[in-house]
């Protein structure tokens, strides 16, 4: 018996098993890639012009100015936490009701079905879009943007919310339910005690969120920071929204690092 | 058998100090809001709030029927949104791979100098939203398709970059002492303990961020980036209320999709 072993070994591909299809594969993304890249039409000329004020753009960021436009910046900085705060708030206390719904251990089928609805409403549009129909419905300002954000939570903490419902220890309830407790007494004793941690560190995280977004919503007008910046940038005011984006990126670190390490604690 | 008057002590879950503090917390927290809602509130018009019912159903009125003839006008800009998002997409993964390796805590090649530097990259892009950067990025280049693609770019690295240098450092070392052993180049030890670990989770995330990016860039033309956004804007500047409203169903149509044949890859590759 005399086999002979292979010198040279060849390695698998990992992803697609078939040649032809990874032939097929390669070749048709190849060719999206140059029609898509064949649609992009490009002004270099405005990008030539573009590259002085790239400059400009990174030594105002180097030397950012706070104090020319300090009011404008101090009032959107102030409209952002606001804003933040109480749309975190207010968005928290209404999903609360809207997960208890829609979790299926919990809810009947027709209450069910419609919190998930709003849930999933909630979640599929963005919310500077929202930000745009509040704006148009209550004006300008803040209070669009707190409706905005309460708006966005609820989907984002009733989905979360409901599924840590429907995950709870069945077992509790299930004794709570044998000493003949109501359906509030069952809530109250059985399910609070179980998703309150979960709860406390979902709405940190969403406070953290919520101020990300605040910054965003302010260019169509709905208040806070994102406002003061779009000025800025629109009168070429680099200095000063180098100073704006020096602010949000520090608080959102801070929100980011107290925000994780908050929920640790409470976990 | 002596009766005793003194009630038997009723069960409670907290010490009272606990409870007390409990309730300072709570008490400070209902202060903030209140304090809060009063500054946010000083320069509310309330007069356009308590329309707001009446101008909401008038929105409406205008809104509906969509009007599906403009549709024509908006496969151009659908288009040009997903380029934004895929091209987007490729372009931050190029830039943010290298990132994650260098960021790796166990393939950086250096802990002092290019780690931090790498970190503060990732954190610097993931903190900027990618309307803000698209607003940055349309001052300095000018409206267009560019602006967008970049700004998805830039917003992905950081996405991207911190995903997979975390992937990259959960990776199982007893593989890549196994490929050291044979007397592999460290480059080697890339190619293969490395990189075949974090393959499958580098797929997922890409097609995860590329869902968001179909998102955000539908969006990114409201500040001038090019894609349907532009034309939302437009529609928007003229009050053309029943291109909005298609223009918002034709988004939140793409969303879905997009959603769905995200999920779908990620569930066939994982």
């Amino acid at each position: 018996m005399n086999s002979t072993y292979p010198t040279t070994w060849k390695r698998p591909p990992q992803l697609v098993q078939s040649r032809v299809w990874r032939i097929v594969l390669t070749v048709g993304a190849i060719a999206y890639l140059l029609v898509a890249i064949g649609s992009v039409e490009v002004n270099w000329a405005r990008v030539v012009v573009g590259m002085e004020r790239a400059q400009r753009f990174i030594a105002g960021f180097l030397q950012p100015d706070f104090t020319t436009r300090w009011r404008d910046i101090s009032n959107g900085l102030v409209e952002s936490l606001t804003m933040t705060l109480t749309s975190t708030v207010v968005g928290v206390l209404i999903s609360i009701p809207i997960g208890v719904g829609a979790a299926r251990n919990l809810a009947p089928s027709w209450l069910y079905v419609i919190c998930r609805s709003i849930i999933a409403v909630s979640r599929a549009v963005q919310e500077i879009i929202i930000a745009i129909f509040f704006v148009a419905l209550f004006g300008f300002g803040a209070f669009a943007g707190f409706l905005t954000l309460s708006f966005a939570t609820i989907g984002f903490i009733g989905k979360l919310l409901a599924e840590e419902i429907e995950d709870i220890d069945p077992a509790q309830a299930e004794a709570i339910r044998a000493t003949g407790a109501s359906w509030f007494q069952l809530i109250n004793y059985a399910v609070q005690p179980q998703v309150m941690p979960r709860l406390i560190g979902l709405s940190l995280y969403r406070l953290d969120i919520n101020f990300r977004e605040s910054a965003v919503i302010g260019i169509v007008g709905a208040g806070g920071i994102g406002g003061t910046l779009n000025t800025a940038l629109s009168r070429y005011e680099y200095d000063s929204a180098g100073a704006i984006l020096m602010i949000i990126i520090a608080i959102v670190m801070v929100a980011e690092y107290s925000s994780s390490h908050l929920r640790k604690l409470v976990k | 058998m002596s009766m005793t008057s003194s009630p038997a002590p009723v069960w409670q879950h907290r010490t009272p100090f606990a409870r007390l503090l409990l309730w300072m917390g709570w008490l400070a927290l209902v202060a903030l809001f209140v304090y809060c809602w009063n500054l946010m509130t000083a320069r509310t018009m309330w007069v356009f709030v308590y329309d707001a019912p009446n101008a909401a159903s008038d929105l409406l009125g205008r809104a509906f029927p969509p009007r599906w003839a403009y549709m024509d006008v908006l496969w151009k800009p659908l288009w040009d949104t997903l380029s934004i998002a895929t091209l987007g997409t490729l372009l931050g993964i190029i830039m943010a791979v290298p990132l994650a390796f260098l960021a790796a805590n166990n393939t950086t090649p250096s802990r002092l100098l290019l780690r931090p530097v790498a970190l503060l990259a990732i954190v610097a892009s993931r903190s900027i939203n990618s309307l803000i950067w698209a607003l940055l990025l349309v001052s300095i280049l000018g409206p267009g398709l560019l602006a967008g693609i970049l700004a998805i770019a830039f917003r992905s690295i950081g996405f991207i970059g911190k995903l997979l240098y975390e992937a990259i450092e959960e990776t199982d070392d007893k593989q890549i002492e196994a490929i050291t052993a044979t007397g592999a180049s460290k480059s080697q030890i890339l190619n293969y303990a490395i990189v075949p670990q974090v393959l499958p989770t580098f797929y997922g995330i890409s097609v995860f961020r590329w869902d968001i990016n179909i998102r955000e860039s539908a969006i990114l033309g409201l500040v001038g980036a090019g894609g349907i956004g532009a034309q939302l804007q437009s529609s928007l500047n003229v009050l053309a209320w029943p291109q909005v409203s298609l223009i918002m169903l034709v988004i939140l149509a793409t969303v879905v999709v997009s959603e769905w044949v995200s999920a779908k890859v990620r569930h066939a590759i994982i």
